[in-house]
């Protein structure tokens, strides 16, 4: 088998998929499970914040034809409960990831210090989620603001700092530029977009909170330009997300110009395995073409 | 999701009421159904009738099954599923134990055990007489069925897990099949394992998706509404949260 084994921002994986934020994720278990059983190579934690915090009222996911709708609206158990999760996550041996959101820099860095003091290898800045009033897309849109953020996060913790970016700006370069000039340690791109599903025969929109976040295989190509967008301008590593399902997903991100890959709607179809039939499918891939190591891949399709 | 029309709703208890709606149901015996009650809520709820007309048989607890009870035919509804792991009959000897609204998770299975030609015995558990679901609709589809209730109205006055014990002291059943309050469960599970009987039991947790990716309704390592919601008992015994704790919807762990 192809080497599969990978170094980003530090972080020492196995493979180069991760659990995306939001999928399971909230409970240590889940997360050990999703190493161990599934073969992540690293996992990302649903997004924590300073407070327990319920989300959205029910429906708040839904499978459509091309993708998943969701709008779970960031529900958390809150940072000081999140400690005995991480334990239990970090038996598993797998880089974890914490994912945090807020609303302003001061408060990202407090909750940068817990999830770091915790264990977390690295933490994500969800900058991007778009149906929560206040935190992720409102803040993660502005330059300046996700500059702000990423300061204040570098200072207060050693360890590297990850940012998930959303698609929906008029140039993602510009806000992966102002969170690399800040000190960010890699890029995370992309996060759900905006979307809606109607249902004709009630006559209504069926999400509680209306509008969500589009997962899954609709955004791939969306996913795939930003990360060849960003790839081109910075010079830290981009994590692609976004509709990954099989290791060929997984190549065209990595062709793209990402150092490595999150899935998340695809555990719906193919289960807590996907992490591990993805990298297996990588690998084929590579030995099929001749490949013999991830290096040679990344980027190929930018031609370098 | 499927859009669907309530043909009727029917008093089974003075809380409990099940209402039927067009859909052809292939539901497995144990499976769910997420249910959404336009402008309302979406809600898990056991599937207990199938075929044509499906049903669900539900609690008054809330909102959502407020507006339930209050449905009415020709309104409509949408259905997600069937989901998740139902119960796998094996043996031909099957206790079947439901507490409370509980016993709506355990209708299909009864039905299709006895369907299969299997000896099916039931004890039903309620706090009093008037709240026993299902006594007539087990005992007409040919099951044995024995009650118990808290308050000592009919039956065995006590637990189920008591009537159940009983049950099996009378007779060794070769499967135990059982849902009700998490910690009737647990006690049931523990006589199960005395006795060295196989189970399996329906599990109830707060639920968001219902398709195995939010991690709402983690209990220990399995996800309720996609590993489960009925877990052997060997799988039970794994699972620390059993019996023990829940989640609250942000994911805060709660006492059982």
């Amino acid at each position: 088998m192809a080497e599969l084994r990978t170094r980003i921002a530090g972080l020492e994986m196995e493979n180069p998929t991760m659990l995306a934020s939001g999928i399971l994720g909230q409970t240590g278990e889940s997360l050990f499970r999703i190493v161990r059983e599934g073969g992540a190579g690293a996992v990302v934690t649903k997004s924590i914040g300073l407070e327990p915090r319920e989300g959205h009222g029910s429906p708040c996911l839904l499978e459509l034809d091309n993708g998943i709708l969701n709008a779970m609206g960031l529900p958390n158990p809150g940072i000081d409960s999140f400690g005995e999760e991480m334990a239990v996550a970090l038996k598993a041996g797998a880089p974890v990831i914490g994912s945090i959101f807020s609303d302003s820099p001061s408060n990202f860095a407090a909750l940068a210090r817990k999830m770091e003091g915790y264990g977390a290898a690295a933490v994500e800045l969800n900058l991007s989620c778009p149906h929560a009033e206040k935190f992720g897309l409102d803040t993660g849109s502005d330059p300046a603001k996700v500059a702000e953020i990423v300061s204040a996060v570098k200072s207060a913790v050693k360890m590297p700092v990850f940012a998930k970016l959303s698609p929906m700006v008029p140039d993602i370069t510009a806000i992966a530029l102002a969170a690399e000039d800040a000190g960010c340690d890699a890029i995370v791109a992309i996060n759900t977009m905006r979307a809606m599903k109607i249902d004709i025969d009630i006559g209504k929109p069926v999400l509680r909170n209306k509008v969500g976040g589009l997962s899954g295989r609709a955004i791939k190509p969306v996913g795939v330009r930003a990360v060849y967008e960003i790839a081109g301008r910075v010079k830290v590593p981009v994590i692609g997300a976004g509709g990954v399902y099989t290791g060929r997903d997984a190549v065209e991100y990595l062709m793209a110009g990402a150092s490595a890959v999150q899935i998340g709607s695809a555990v719906r179809e193919r289960g807590i395995g996907a992490f591990g039939i993805v990298s297996a499918e990588i690998a084929e891939f590579m030995k099929e073409n001749k490949y013999k190591s991830l290096n040679e891949i990344i980027g190929l399709a930018r031609g370098k | 999701m499927d859009i669907v029309t309530v043909t009727g709703v029917f008093n089974e208890t003075k809380n409990i009421k099940t209402i039927r709606f067009k859909w052809a149901g292939r539901s497995k015996p144990g499976q769910f159904a997420m249910v959404w009650i336009p402008e309302v809520d979406e809600v898990p709820m056991s599937i207990s009738f199938s075929g044509e007309e499906s049903g669900i048989t539900v609690l008054d607890v809330g909102e959502a099954t407020w507006a339930l009870h209050n449905l009415k035919p020709g309104d409509r509804i949408g259905i997600k599923g069937p989901l998740g792991k139902g119960f796998s009959i094996t043996g031909k000897d099957i206790l079947a134990v439901g507490g409370g609204s509980g016993t709506a998770a355990l209708a299909l299975a009864v039905e299709s055990a006895i369907a299969k030609g299997k000896k099916v015995r039931c004890a039903l558990g309620a706090k009093t007489s008037g709240e026993l679901l299902f006594k007539k609709r087990f005992t007409d589809m040919g099951a044995d069925v024995r009650v118990a209730t808290d308050d000592g109205s009919e039956g065995h006055h006590g637990f189920v897990t008591q009537l159940a014990e009983k049950l099996i002291a009378k007779k060794k059943p070769d499967l135990i099949i059982a849902c009700g309050p998490e910690r009737m469960l647990a006690a049931l599970t523990e006589v199960a394992a005395q006795h060295k009987i196989g189970i399996q039991c329906s599990l109830e947790r707060y639920m968001k998706c219902g398709i195995g990716l939010c991690g709402s309704c983690q209990c220990g390592r399995y996800t309720v509404c996609a590993d489960g919601p009925v877990f052997t008992g060997g799988q039970l015994a794994e699972m620390a949260d059993f019996g023990k704790w829940k989640r609250d919807p942000s994911g805060r762990k709660m006492h059982c």
